[in-house]
């Protein structure tokens, strides 16, 4: 079935088209919206573009990083200023997925897909959104809760603030196919260290619940203390507490939970 | 519905054609403009078999609106042999045993050739990344990884 495009100059006038038409989604880089349409969705009519430069705009040169919504990972891994985000994007798809995808449509992957956004959750990131209302700045975390009712609003960047060290950001990916396939279970962990104790843990999880999601509970059993084996343990012991994994494909619901623990442990022991 | 007018580059030729709102650019090269070797496979990203270049980046063209290559320029295998000589990559698929069914070959071979591009002299390692978009379910890869790597080589017969 054919829809109508249109396309914009700028993001506000393409945010403007978004909020007014339910039936109507923002095309990034495709991976997505046209998979949908391939599929025959016909719950889109309308796509929605933005031919706006501001959206393929990197700001990395300070401590505050800022990534237009419609940077490709492929960018992204091109750019050395943001080394810390190159193993989360490396991670996605092939290299055509890369020259394609996008990471504020990243923010709207499914399972087992939105790797990118899971290390994005773990580094408290900040989405900057246009909707009929205007412009304003979301926790990643709200963002992600209320997403299924965020189809009518225009991701433009996502800003987060650079790890003080390589050992204070970790990502690990599990996947059956190597070096590409979709995820068994996805695991961020931002550790800032302060005085030889973690202050402010934060741990990601992704194909653990409907959306990614915070380990909270590994977070508190890790908060304030040294990352010694006995912290570790109990981090891991506690990963599973809060999530909700489905059974797909690449594993069952059960696998997932058995894993996660594993997994978090050697993350956090940086252990390949 | 109306149709859009589309401009592009084509294998090096302008090209213009009317097309459908949310066309997508595998439909618009083999059903519009009659290049058949950008296979449909899964219409998900899945697979590979329709990746072309654009601009010479690669790209999965059934994942690609049609109408958002206007003005650019499209590589796809159509335009990889050069007159009544194969490419070196296609010599080097066809001596090394790299295509069986054949599918998945134009998705490898402009995923290659993408890798090529950019790097002449890749380790193992860069080609298996290269296809790692591509999936093979004949050869096992390791004919297509050696054809590349002979390609690359410059290890290829006339």
């Amino acid at each position: 079935m054919a829809v109508t495009v249109k396309t914009f100059a700028s993001a506000s006038e393409a945010a403007g088209a978004l909020s007014s038409d339910r039936t109507a989604r923002y095309l990034g880089g495709g991976t997505l919206v046209m998979r949908a349409l391939n599929e025959g969705d016909v719950s889109i009519s309308t796509v929605v573009r933005a031919e706006d430069q501001a959206l393929a705009r990197i700001d990395a040169s300070g401590p505050r990083v800022t990534i237009g919504a419609g940077v490709t990972f492929a960018r992204v891994l091109a750019e050395r200023d943001l080394g810390f985000l190159h193993a989360p994007a490396r991670s996605i798809g092939g290299p055509a997925v890369r020259n394609m995808g996008t990471v504020g449509g990243n923010l709207f992957a499914p399972n087992p897909y939105g790797d990118f956004t899971v290390a994005l959750l773990a580094l408290d990131a900040t989405v900057a959104v246009a909707g009929g209302f205007g412009a304003r700045d979301i926790p990643i975390e709200e963002f992600l809760q209320a997403r299924e009712r965020q189809a009518g609003t225009l991701v433009l960047s996502i800003s987060c603030t650079r790890p003080v060290s390589t050992e204070a950001f970790r990502y690990r990916k599990i996947a059956r196919i190597k070096p590409k396939g979709g995820s068994v279970i996805t695991l961020a962990a931002h550790l800032p260290i302060s005085g030889g104790r973690i202050a402010g843990a934060r741990i990601a999880l992704g194909s653990m619940a409907p959306t990614q999601i915070r380990a909270r509970a590994a977070e508190r059993a890790l908060e304030g203390r040294s990352l010694d084996a006995a912290t570790i343990a109990a981090a891991a012991s506690a990963a599973t507490e809060g999530t909700s994994p489905s059974d797909n494909a690449l594993g069952s619901a059960w696998y997932r939970r058995e894993i996660v623990g594993v997994h978090l442990r050697r993350l956090l022991s940086g252990q390949e | 519905m109306s149709k859009i007018p589309l401009q592009f580059r084509h294998n090096g030729r302008d090209v213009a054609i009317f097309v459908d709102g949310g066309t997508n650019l595998l439909v618009a090269l083999r059903e519009l403009i009659g290049d058949m070797t950008p296979k449909f496979g899964c219409g998900q990203g899945g697979c590979g078999t329709c990746s072309v270049l654009i601009d010479g980046e690669l790209h999965l063209s059934c994942l690609t609106l049609a109408e958002t290559v206007a003005g650019r320029s499209i590589e796809t295998l159509d335009g990889m042999k050069q007159g009544p000589n194969l490419h070196p990559l296609q010599r080097a698929f066809a001596d090394n045993f790299a295509a069986q069914c054949g599918y998945c070959t134009p998705g490898m071979l402009m995923a290659a050739k993408a890798l090529l591009d950019r790097n002449p002299s890749p380790s193992r390692d860069e080609v298996i990344e290269a296809i790692s978009g591509n999936i093979c379910r004949c050869t096992g890869y390791e004919p297509i990884i050696n054809a590349i790597l002979a390609a690359a080589g410059g290890r290829v017969s006339a």
